[in-house]
């Protein structure tokens, strides 16, 4: 290891700009003349537009133009898309209804687009809109996902009766249903995975801009896959070709998921930027984050698992009504389907599992990937499953996980996935090591002499990360391939930028990136720039989610630099005039056992360029190579995630005292980017176990609409984490990265909730574990324990 | 902005010293050097504002509603200070006025008419860091960086009033105004206690010359 290669803790590139103010997000951009754009929304829930008055808007002072849905469709703009089709149990493809991106005749959730008022300032914007009349007739709505497919419900899509979008299986029911016949012990659990609002701290914004020379659009966004917007926004929306169209990702303040889809609000700005020619701004306010943006989870599950006379797992079915909104959001239709219940099998040998999913629609804003996607909701339900059967069975829960982890591999699991490679038994001894669990029970009798109680949780957490094969994806309904580009550009100098389709909004790709290239090509990491989210500079790209940056993004600058230093020694050959399969490269030296003589990188960059030492006809001046790679497997980071907390059950009050995290993500590139990775997921799967909880009232207003209402996740309500790691590489990336993106997420609800089970001798506490749902729980009596 | 005082010692709580600056402009004959009011745009009022900035002195006339955190960006092109919520909740916009954190999204930039403002483009001095800006980078105390600025400036405000002894219970509760999505804040709490100790070792708590 060097000391910026892979493996080394490298302080962040990035850093110098975000510290001293001069970071660029997309609000901090303004264009020459820009407009302002500020969009009237729904107050209803379920309504039918009757009429809009628009007339005294647009005489509003400084206004320039207010649209509704009409203008879209005269001008032929195509709607927002789903881009994954799930096929029934039946075989009937999803039943989707229209999204466009302002409302046709009818309004499908509280904050849905109605129509955009443009004006010089944002003030005359802002003013102009409240001038806009419009009339609505109310319908019923429709708010509770247990009961919107029932008989009688408001249909919200005409195209989809019963609310209902697909009733989606996997797996194989006879053997299921045969294995829960002969169990000896069966858990049932009734889960609700809470609804949540993704609240990345930079508002979503975008700003559209026409060259009426060029006739071309360029569009500034806060986007995590800039490409994918542009071919979204190109292909089936309308907006442009794709070479008339450039899309702009500067600096991204986190994304978490809600900011991979393309909403209405950057569509209309780069429509209207081209109506009115004039640039056109929309800087969301967080109260319209929340209203709007695509929110997270949101499923009822009631879930089983079968266990035999000896203890070992032998079946597990769930079944899951998971709600989608008011449409259908960009990947909606894949996060409860395949993004889920393919990792049902979690860390254990489970012979027989399965799935149903019901996707409804609801008067509720679009739900869709928020971290982790489906792979924390399967997580609970496992590690809920597993830690409940354990206690009933008087199974210390540790060890009833390790009896029934699988223990080799590669291994197939009855949901199509293949686990490649891992150590489950090394990642829970070293966690129950640091954890200090033989130490429990004391810490448990001294809590008890305060009047508290003491709970510890485990979750041992499977992962899918790498998304993913394309061909795979394709065969399950997506509509894209899921590879990742690179470029790798040298320069005559010998400094290299480094073009990638992934995108950076705080994984520190700029530093990590740089690391792997600094290591293979022996140059000092100053001398590499990586340069992402602008589809003019870099061809194209699937963009940064899932946990795929680093086993797919980096894999193709892996594979980029292989071809970089084939021709690297070409060029040297004809320099040290020996042949270039003589000649070696380390350490950003060429040499060869034909001569004494070497060459340093820098030195054969200048001469691929000069191009004085060979001629046209035997090689091709230059030394820029790209590369596509596909993986051919998902990666299966695991870990076990250890929260021991303390309750007053006189107050509720919960404190995590301790939370130990062990994860093997395979090869690190950089850990200490990698611990951040764990803290900040951890913090967020805690939000939601213990804070975080969208609440839509029966009229389908959101109660929980501002952070003085939403409970963030604060420095006061966590403690500091012990984090370690095994490592077990990924045998199917040349680096051996698995992802850490979304570990602690996916892990931390289970643990908590186990720990406050654990805590109150109850079964079941539901999320969010607030202090008053926790007072309630630890004043109500204990739950039994008992079997089915 | 109150979190960040409710513990503090300084009597004062910064909307009281806006309230009194602000009734100053909106009174004529309090501030005889100004122009005659006129109208914005859209009707609103224009008020002339002058303070100064990191530094520089510097005078505008705005809309009277226009916001610190509006001024800060629209007018002096100052865009580290970050808007994150609308309901001074997520502290992403804390800049130090006279010395103090305030929460720049709900700060009329006409109360802050004659005042000092720091921002964080305006806390590394003659190109040196702050050691609270270098404590954040050594600790990574960063991810997408959106929240960062009010991040720092805050700590800095901590720093200054608690001491740089202060404890990791003590910065955990006065962070309570500033919400981070990226780093579940440990390296967060890492930084501020080690930038504490820079800004000691630096031989001053206090924030920077240009308060």
């Amino acid at each position: 290891m060097t000391a910026t290669g892979i493996g080394a803790p490298v302080k962040r590139k990035e850093d110098q700009r975000f510290i001293t103010g001069k970071g660029q997000y997309t609000d901090d951009i303004n264009r020459p003349g820009q407009a302002y754009a500020v969009f009237v929304r729904s107050p209803h829930a379920h309504a039918t537009i009757t009429a809009i008055d628009a007339s005294a808007a647009r005489t509003s002072p400084g206004c320039l133009g207010v649209f509704t849905g009409a203008d879209l469709a005269a001008d032929k703009v195509g709607n927002l898309i789903c881009g994954w089709m799930i096929h029934s149990k039946d075989g009937s493809p999803m039943k989707a209804g229209a999204h466009p991106a302002l409302a046709q005749g009818k309004v499908r959730y509280v904050g849905d687009h109605v129509a955009v008022v443009i004006a010089d300032t944002l003030a005359q914007a802002k003013d102009a809109a409240e001038k806009v009349t419009v009339e609505y007739a109310p319908l019923p709505a429709v708010t509770a996902l247990s009961s919107a497919q029932n008989a009688g419900q408001p249909q919200i899509h005409a195209e989809a009766p019963n609310n209902t979008v697909y009733q989606w299986h996997l797996g194989d029911k006879a053997a299921v249903d045969a294995a829960f016949a002969g169990a000896k012990h069966v858990t049932k659990l009734d889960l609700v995975n809470n609804r949540l609002i993704p609240n990345a701290i930079e508002p979503r914004a975008a700003i559209g801009d026409w060259d009426a020379g060029n006739e071309s659009l360029t569009l500034y966004t806060t986007s995590q896959n800039p490409h994918v917007t542009r071919l979204v926004l190109a292909a089936f929306i309308g907006l442009a070709p794709e070479h008339k169209l450039r899309v702009i990702a500067p600096d991204v303040g986190g994304g978490f998921g809600s900011k991979i889809f393309i909403y209405a609000e950057e569509t209309v700005c780069l429509w209207a930027a081209r109506k009115i020619g004039r640039p056109v701004k929309w800087t969301g306010e967080r109260s319209e984050a929340f209203l709007a943006d695509a929110h997270g989870r949101d499923h009822v599950t009631t879930a089983e698992l079968a266990v035999d006379a000896g203890g070992k797992i032998i079946a597990l079915r769930a079944k899951t009504k998971a709600n989608l909104g008011g449409y259908l959001s960009t990947f909606a239709s894949s996060v409860p389907t395949y993004l889920y219940a393919p990792l049902l099998s979690g860390q254990y040998d489970i012979p027989a599992i399965y799935c149903e999913v019901d996707g409804v629609y609801t008067n509720t804003a679009p739900v869709d990937a928020y971290r982790g996607a489906g792979r924390p909701e399967a997580t609970f339900v496992v590690e809920r499953l597993v830690e409940v059967a354990a206690r009933q069975l008087g199974k210390d829960p540790a060890e009833f996980r390790r009896q029934n982890f699988i223990k080799s591999f590669p291994h197939q699991t009855p949901v199509i996935m293949t686990y490649d490679a891992g150590d489950y038994e090394a990642c829970l001894n070293k966690a129950l090591e640091l954890a200090d669990y033989k130490g429990l029970g004391a810490r448990k009798a001294e809590s008890a002499s305060k009047g508290l109680k003491r709970g510890v949780g485990f979750s041992a957490y499977i992962e899918a990360c790498g998304i993913a094969p394309s061909q795979a994806v394709g065969s399950l309904g997506a509509g894209v391939g899921l590879w990742e580009s690179a470029e790798v550009r040298v320069n005559p100098t010998g400094s290299v930028e480094v073009l990638t389709g992934s995108h950076s909004h705080g994984q520190g790709h700029e530093t990590t990136f740089a690391q792997l290239v600094s290591q293979r090509l022996g140059i000092p990491i100053e001398q590499i720039t990586v340069v992402h989210g602008d589809t003019d500079k870099v061809q194209f790209g699937m963009g940064t989610y899932g946990s795929r940056s680093g086993a797919v993004g980096m894999s193709a600058i892996y594979r980029a630099i292989d071809k970089v230093i084939v021709k690297a020694k070409k060029v040297a050959g004809f320099v040290l005039e020996v042949p270039e399969d003589s000649i070696d490269f380390n350490d950003g030296i060429f040499s060869s056992k034909a001569t004494n003589k070497t060459l340093t990188f820098p030195e054969v960059a200048l001469q691929a360029y000069i191009a004085h030492k060979f001629t046209g006809a035997q090689l091709e001046p230059g030394l820029k190579e790209g590369a596509f790679f596909d993986p051919t497997n998902f990666t299966f980071p695991s870990g076990v995630h250890v929260c021991e907390l303390e309750i007053d059950p006189a107050t509720g009050a919960t404190r995590i005292d301790r939370w130990t995290a062990v994860d093997d993500f395979g090869t690190l590139v950089n850990p200490m980017i990698v611990e951040g990775q764990v803290h900040g997921g951890i913090v967020q799967g805690v939000g939601q176990a213990m804070l975080e909880g969208a609440v839509y009232n029966q009229e389908g207003q959101l109660v929980t609409a501002s952070f003085m209402d939403y409970t963030m996740p604060r420095a006061g309500d966590v403690p500091s984490f012990k984090v370690a790691m095994t490592n077990t590489p990924c045998p199917s990336n040349p680096l051996g990265v698995k992802g850490c993106g979304e570990a602690g997420a996916i892990a931390a609800p289970a643990a908590v909730i186990n720990a406050i089970t654990d805590a109150l001798g109850h079964e079941n506490v539901a999320m969010p574990a607030t202090p008053q749902a926790v007072w309630r729980a630890a004043n109500a009596a204990p739950q039994k324990l008992a079997a089915e | 902005m109150f979190s960040l005082f409710r513990k503090g010692k300084k009597p004062a709580e910064p909307a009281q010293s806006a309230a009194s600056v602000a009734n100053t402009n909106a009174t004529p004959t309090a501030a005889p050097a100004r122009g005659t009011a006129t109208l914005s745009p859209s009707g609103g009022r224009m008020v002339k504002v002058s303070m100064t900035v990191n530094g520089k002195a510097v005078a505008a006339e705005v809309d009277a509603r226009t916001l610190l955190v509006q001024f800060l960006r629209e007018e002096l092109r100052l865009t580290g200070t970050h808007v994150g919520c609308d309901t001074s909740q997520c502290g992403a916009c804390v800049v130090h006025l006279d010395g103090r954190a305030v929460k720049s999204c709900t700060t009329l930039a006409a109360s802050c008419d004659g005042s000092k403002v720091v921002t964080i483009e305006g806390l590394a001095e003659g190109g040196k860091l702050h050691p609270m800006q270098e404590a954040f980078r050594e600790h990574h105390g960063l991810q997408c960086g959106f929240c960062t600025p009010g991040m720092i400036m805050a700590a800095v405000d901590i720093v200054a009033r608690r001491g740089s002894g202060v404890s990791e219970a003590v910065v955990r509760a006065d962070l309570e105004g500033n919400i981070c999505r990226c780093t579940g804040y440990h390296n967060i709490v890492a930084a501020v206690l080690s930038g504490a100790a820079g800004m000691a070792a630096a031989g001053t708590a206090k924030r920077h010359a240009a308060e």
